[in-house]
């Protein structure tokens, strides 16, 4: 078997990434990677960045400088290699609302070119749970169902890598426990990596092996939720994130904030 | 056929029934396709009835406004059809999902004037059948140009579409209007209606640069002096190539801005 030096790779690699909108500097200098089949969470308060770096790394926003890359290749050169292997879930952005969920979920695998369809759809149905919900249209679906619905697309192309914004806002307890575990399990399984934003800390401390902290568009601290957790002296993640957030801790690694990750 | 050439085909089809949906989930949708030609081809079709005994230049070709209505709705209806579609995404601020797929700004661009072109043939069709109903009149007398003036149209309202697309991305829903009128500010000096010659001398330069009024005057060549003029069908064919040259650049270059200015994430905000 052929040695493939892109499997030592970062599957997903920010380079002093800058975006400015005019005056403000929304993401300021962030690098970071992640590794190979992890799961990653992006923690921030509100304004932090960490939807913009999202966004940078999904190719839908350009950053000022800087650059992203994923499964060891630049996104900006390699986009159509990178992005059939890449998806993404947000409740945050829309799947068309008069389509129904199985017409979504129609268009969305032929533009990933997924192949036998059909039974794909109705396997991740079955798994979060939306058999009943298939003819539906979208706009009729409540705000938890709709987060199911963003789920089933985002594994529809079984990705390699996996961008999550919130990935279970709006689920209920028992339905976001089962999403936790539906994540975990398609890791395990199919060895994918998973970046996810949220602010759920309970979550990020179950699933996530490893954990960036944002803060004002940097890079201030990371490691695993048990390293930090130490770190800090704290015994949730919640109150880390607070620490960070409010700055009540000032960490050694805030200062040199661009050379997180490496 | 290469695979990219077929993943291109793929996600080309996949936006096509993306599409397709929403016009067979709306009867709405359907119904505006034919609503606004008929209107307009029985207005005009009453008006010829009249004309044609009170005036002699109608007279010497009844269909002569008829034909001007039909044309002109292509020319409209290529234009809005790219318009709409585009809408369709910014209303449903699906932006974001659809341009984190493999799927290319130009592919999408091939989707929306297909889209277009199916729209605006169901549209044309049933507007002229209707026009054989009431007024024994059958554009489709035009003949082979009629396929030229059809596509010239057509092509000029996707480059005029485009770059409407493009003013939307680039100053988001607030330039959504333009995707309505931008077109009807091109008819008064196009010639639907009377020769080019009748307009101003300086209004006669700027009609010279639309393609549209090379068709409207082989159109009236056609039906009055019964010749094709394959000059001025030349003339339209030059400049639709420049027209949908620029259209495609104007909004790519504003979808590239749009992803420079975080449009793609935040457009219908």
């Amino acid at each position: 078997m052929a040695y493939d030096s892109s499997m030592q790779q970062p599957a997903i690699e920010a380079i002093k990434l800058v975006k400015r909108f005019g005056e403000v500097t929304a993401v300021d200098g962030v690098s970071f990677t992640v590794r190979r089949g992890s799961i990653t969470a992006l923690l921030g308060g509100n304004g932090a960045g960490k939807t913009t770096t999202l966004s940078i790394m999904l190719g839908l926003l350009l950053p000022t400088s800087g650059e992203a890359r994923i499964l060891g290749e630049s996104l900006v050169h390699y986009r159509q290699r990178i992005l059939p292997r890449v998806n993404f879930s947000s409740p945050y952005v829309d799947l068309p609302q008069r389509l129904t969920v199985r017409q979504n979920l129609r268009v969305y695998g032929m533009l990933y070119g997924v192949r036998g369809l059909g039974e794909k759809i109705v396997r991740l149905a079955h798994d979060l749970e939306l058999d009943d919900l298939l003819e539906r249209p979208h706009r009729e679906l409540s705000a938890g169902q709709k987060t199911r619905v963003a789920l089933a697309k985002a594994l529809i192309n079984d990705p390699d890598v996996l961008f999550m914004d919130e990935p279970t806002a709006s689920l209920d307890p028992d339905m976001a426990d089962y999403a936790r575990s539906l994540l975990q399990a398609y890791q395990a399984r199919t060895g994918a990596t998973i970046l996810m934003a949220s602010h759920n800390m309970t979550e990020v401390e179950r699933i996530c092996d490893d954990v960036l902290m944002m803060r004002r568009g940097r890079i201030v601290d990371q490691g695993s939720p048990r390293e930090l957790l130490a770190r800090y002296g704290r015994k949730t993640m919640e109150e880390v994130f607070l620490d960070i957030a409010r700055e009540r801790h000032a960490h050694p690694f805030g200062q040199s904030g661009a050379e997180a990750g490496s | 056929m290469n695979a990219a050439v077929l993943g291109s085909a793929e996600r080309v089809a996949a936006m096509l029934l993306r599409y397709g949906y929403l016009l067979r989930g709306s009867w709405p949708r359907l119904l505006e396709l034919v609503y606004w030609p008929t209107v307009q081809m029985m207005l005009w079709g009453f008006m010829t009835n009249f004309l044609v005994t009170n005036s002699t230049w109608v007279a010497q070709a009844a269909g002569v406004l008829i034909s001007g209505v039909l044309l002109w709705d292509i020319l409209y209806r290529s234009q809005l059809g790219v318009a709409m579609m585009f809408l369709e995404e910014m209303y449903a601020r699906n932006l974001g999902q659809l341009f984190v797929s493999p799927l290319r700004p130009l592919e999408w661009v091939i989707s929306l004037v297909t889209v277009s072109l199916l729209r605006t043939l169901i549209s044309f069709v049933g507007a002229s059948l209707l026009a054989i109903l009431f007024y024994h009149f059958s554009i489709f007398s035009l003949g082979f140009p009629l396929i030229f003036f059809f596509f010239n149209l057509m092509v000029m309202g996707w480059a005029i579409g485009l770059a409407v697309c493009g003013l939307v991305l680039r100053y988001g829903m607030g330039a959504e209007s333009m995707a309505w009128v931008a077109i009807f500010a091109l008819a008064p000096f196009t010639g639907i209606y009377y020769p080019i010659g009748s307009l101003p001398a300086p209004l006669q330069v700027f009609a010279h640069l639309l393609p549209s009024s090379y068709v409207f005057e082989g159109m009236r060549a056609v039906l009055i002096q019964h010749v094709v003029r394959y000059d001025l069908l030349r003339n339209a064919v030059a400049l639709n190539v420049v027209y949908m040259v620029l259209g495609t650049i104007a909004f790519l270059i504003a979808f590239r801005a749009a992803r420079v200015r975080g449009m793609l994430i935040h457009v219908g905000e």
